[in-house]
């Protein structure tokens, strides 16, 4: 049976090469794993432990000075073997020298749907997985003190090159359905679980018990929590709704299960610079390195950009960096650092645009190997109406953002940026002629208000 | 090409910090972004982007420009040559008399404008924005052939100084700078304005008019009526056919003549999303609404003419296509561009055949639209604003 579609009519599905293919392959075990304090936005790390203590899945490492009870805790067995600072001594990478095999901590196995919320709550914390559920407003991680209206859970991805969550759940079915019951315990609200019309097949979301299906139709983001949180319980002031990605949900039902902290997950690499575009399982935290190894086109490595997560919204990592907590994909695209004589007015075919004043535009069927060259500098709002085609949400983003630069609080609020993400105007930077930084003025409002009220 | 590359990165250190000529970097980044779109990359948000950019979106408004301009042209020699009575002048000929009397007149408006805003970006540190590249051109097409070029210049100046860049420059204006220009000219030199001198009738030795040439253009001839001075009868004989207004060979400033060419480059900008559709149609829309009101209503012969006559009358398409649809001066807001739209058709109709001593209401009608447009925006954001506290209501009571 198939509730109402929520057709999603706005946004843009970048025809971009490099898709994963459905083959799965196990990574064998990096020569380090490393938890980076950036990839949780507005967290201060206060070390827990000292260098060279041995540590196992589930040990802590760290936690949030500004909120004390959320622990990170170690992917793996083996050995902290120390902090990669950077500058003012801001701690970037939290490292762990691995062990053979993993000897986990022991949480004990429970049945969630038989405890109580507080008791949910503080396994998960315990563990060290409360961080992969996060908030909205703010896109941050959750607060443990607040009793959120809903959850959301996005069971399709609409990123560019995006994974396909029906073949990561694969297998893993019984757990993610563990996962959701143990959410079903954080909230009096409902538990919301998106569905693809088309896509998501998956037994462990079409049949999935505990939770409000919906479905949703349409380009990215249709697929983007802060999308489907607009068109199924919008975000008021004072409202609070958390969030989780499909794997975050089967961490939680593994620790529901066996008791244990198990961080493995299942990583797409994609991209037109990628040789062997397919999903690699391995320990969150891992080193990029052991992804794109021997799986890169022959290339200058000055001439290629990886990215942890997706070309949107995703972070830059080094060759050797690590993966980001909460991505499930990395994407490897070409730099865009080389002059083109006269670019702005040749007819061009193999130039990717939303507006038609590229002559691609009469081959709709193409996909583009798309590099990182801005191609402006950055202008003024010129053109309007961009944004709202991409955009699908009631809210006016050009408005927004103006607030946004003027600091003007009480007209954000009543502008609708409870409800916004950096990730869900992604494409309104993406399709800005005027290249205008949105994801990042979206970012300072959000921090903006955040301080004000806390 | 990689010669030009080769020397622009040889004088470019000349033009950086501690360089000769610094001061002028900005001049020099604006020539060495025409040349080349430059290897920048993304370093924060999005790392890829959509590849349009100011340059290329400002080229295709030019290049939607050009049938009207070419049009313009070639009209400019057939007036002329009409008036001087060789009537079997070729096209060539014709083409060649406009050219080589627009073509001053548009290097006169792309000097002293350009040459304002390279002022201004260096004062200011930013870089040469591309708006006027638009402006540079749209000027040009609004003016009669025979406003001398100083005057040209004049206005180009006033415009970009105080249409522009004392609100802080591209993006920040207004009022459409164009437009600005053209009614500095009308106001200030009322006599070139007037619709009756727009042939260039300058003669050559042993040349002279033809008898009872008036050059004056349709929508005089409509002020004279809607002042009682031309009855029904007499202002249908004096308008020229539809067949001729639609295509253009009618005597008015250069680039709004021909509607089908104006037409040609509205498809351009709706093909290429550039130009709004949404504005361009509800400009009609309110000038068809308010022509039939007039005609239901008629107490001038003015008011008699069907309604559709005033979509190729004087500057009515080619103010909607290219005036009403500058976004910056423009409502922002989807809904507000209909209102806006909508008020400027309605308006330029009121202001034509209600006021006879303004014959061309396209211009007023959209600069004083503009003034409106934020409160246009203004009043259709409060409504979205209302729609999120409501739901905000409602949800408090569910619960």
């Amino acid at each position: 049976m198939m509730s109402k579609v929520i057709k999603i009519r706005k946004g843009l599905n970048i025809p971009l090469i490099g898709e994963a293919e459905k083959i799965l392959t196990t990574l064998p075990r990096s020569n380090v794993y490393s938890i980076k304090p950036a990839d949780f936005h507005g967290l201060t790390p206060k070390m827990l432990i000292n260098e060279g203590e041995k540590v196992k899945p589930g040990t802590p490492l760290f936690k949030d000075k500004y909120n004390e009870d959320v622990i990170f805790t170690s992917p793996v067995s083996g050995t902290f073997s120390g902090l990669i600072r950077g500058d003012k001594r801001k701690i970037l990478e939290v490292q762990i020298k691995p062990e053979e095999t993993d000897d986990y901590v022991d949480f004990g196995a429970r049945d969630p749907l038989s405890l109580d919320r507080a008791e949910v709550v503080s396994k998960i914390l315990q563990s060290g997985l409360w961080p992969v559920i996060r908030q909205r407003p703010y896109s941050v991680i959750a607060k443990t003190s607040d009793n959120p209206k809903s959850i959301f859970v996005a069971a399709f991805s609409s990123v560019p090159l995006g994974p396909d969550l029906d073949f990561i759940v694969n297998g893993q079915e019984a757990t993610f359905q563990t996962g959701l019951n143990a959410l079903s315990k954080l909230t009096n609200g409902k538990v919301h679980l998106s569905l693809h019309n088309e896509n998501s097949i998956s037994k462990a979301y079409t049949d999935a018990k505990n939770v409000e299906i919906h479905y949703f139709k349409g380009p990215h983001p249709a697929g983007n929590v802060g999308i489907q949180i607009h068109h199924i319980d919008p975000i008021n002031k004072g409202d609070v709704v958390w969030y989780l990605d499909v794997q975050g949900v089967i961490m939680i039902g593994r620790l529901f299960e066996k008791g244990i902290y198990d961080a493995r997950k299942i990583v797409a690499l994609v991209g037109s610079e990628a040789s062997n575009q397919r999903y690699f399982k391995l320990i969150n935290g891992a080193c990029v390195k052991s992804v794109i190894e021997n799986n890169l086109k022959p290339n200058d490595s000055n001439d290629i950009r990886i990215i942890s997560g997706d070309v949107l919204s995703g972070s830059i990592v080094s060759n050797d960096g690590f993966i980001g907590f909460y991505d499930q994909m990395i994407s490897v695209i070409p730099e865009g650092n080389k002059p083109e004589f006269v670019g702005w007015i040749t007819p061009q075919l193999n130039k990717f645009s939303i507006s038609r004043t590229f002559f691609s535009f009469l081959t709709p069927w193409k996909k583009y190997r798309i590099d990182t060259n801005i191609r402006s500098g950055e202008r003024p709002f010129v053109v309007t109406g961009q944004y709202e085609k991409v955009l699908p949400m009631d809210i006016y983003p050009v408005q927004l953002l103006k607030a946004i630069l003027a600091g003007d609080i009480e007209l954000m609020e009543k502008l609708g940026i409870y409800e916004v993400a950096p990730e869900d105007l992604a494409l309104c930077e993406f399709v800005c002629s005027s290249k205008t930084e949105v994801q990042h003025i979206i970012r300072e409002g959000l921090d903006l208000i955040k301080k004000e009220f806390e | 090409m990689k010669a030009l590359e080769k020397l622009v990165n040889k004088v470019k250190p000349s033009f950086e910090k501690g360089g000769k000529f610094h001061k002028l970097h900005r001049t020099f980044e604006a020539f060495e972004t025409f040349l080349f779109v430059q290897g920048r990359v993304t370093y924060t948000g999005s790392h890829i982007r959509d590849a349009i950019d100011m340059k290329r979106t400002m080229m295709f408004v030019i290049i939607a420009l050009m049938p009207a301009m070419l049009f313009g042209m070639w009209n400019v020699g057939f007036q002329h040559y009409n008036a001087i009575g060789l009537f079997d002048a070729s096209l060539i000929d014709r083409f060649l008399f406009g050219f080589f009397k627009v073509l001053p007149i548009i290097v006169v408006s792309y000097v002293s404008g350009l040459a304002v805003e390279f002022v201004f970006a260096t004062l200011r540190d930013h870089e040469v924005n591309e708006g006027f590249l638009v402006s540079g051109m749209l000027i040009p097409l609004i003016v009669p052939v025979t406003t001398p070029l100083w005057m040209v210049a004049l206005a180009t100046i006033f415009a970009v100084i105080i249409g522009k860049e004392v609100f802080g420059g591209t993006g920040m204006n207004i009022v459409n700078p164009a437009l600005l220009a053209r009614a500095f000219l009308f106001f200030a030199y009322p006599a070139y304005m007037s619709g009756e001198v727009y042939t260039d009738t300058t003669l050559k030795a042993g040349q002279m008019l033809v008898d009872g040439f008036s050059g004056a253009t349709p929508l005089s001839f409509g002020a004279l009526a809607a002042s009682g001075q031309l009855s029904l009868a007499e202002l249908n004989s004096s308008l020229p056919s539809v067949m001729e207004m639609f295509i253009g060979y009618i005597p008015g400033v250069i680039g709004e003549t021909s509607t089908l060419a104006i037409l040609l480059g509205a498809i351009i900008l709706v093909l290429t999303g550039i130009g709004s559709l949404r504005i361009m149609l509800s400009v009609v829309a309110g000038g068809l609404f308010m022509g039939g009101i007039f005609n239901l209503f008629a107490v001038n012969p003015f008011m008699e003419i069907p309604a559709y006559y005033h979509l190729m009358l004087g500057g009515f398409a080619f103010g909607a296509v290219f005036m009403a649809t500058d976004p910056v001066t423009a409502s922002q807001t989807g809904t507000g561009k209909y209102i806006y739209g909508f008020l400027i058709g309605v308006i330029t109709i009121l202001i034509r055949v209600v006021n006879p001593a303004y014959p061309e209401g396209m211009m007023l009608a959209i600069l004083l639209m503009n003034v409106f447009a934020p409160l246009i925006d203004h009043y259709v954001v409060q409504a979205n604003i209302k729609r999120r506290l409501k739901r905000m209501n409602t949800s408090t009571v569910k619960v």
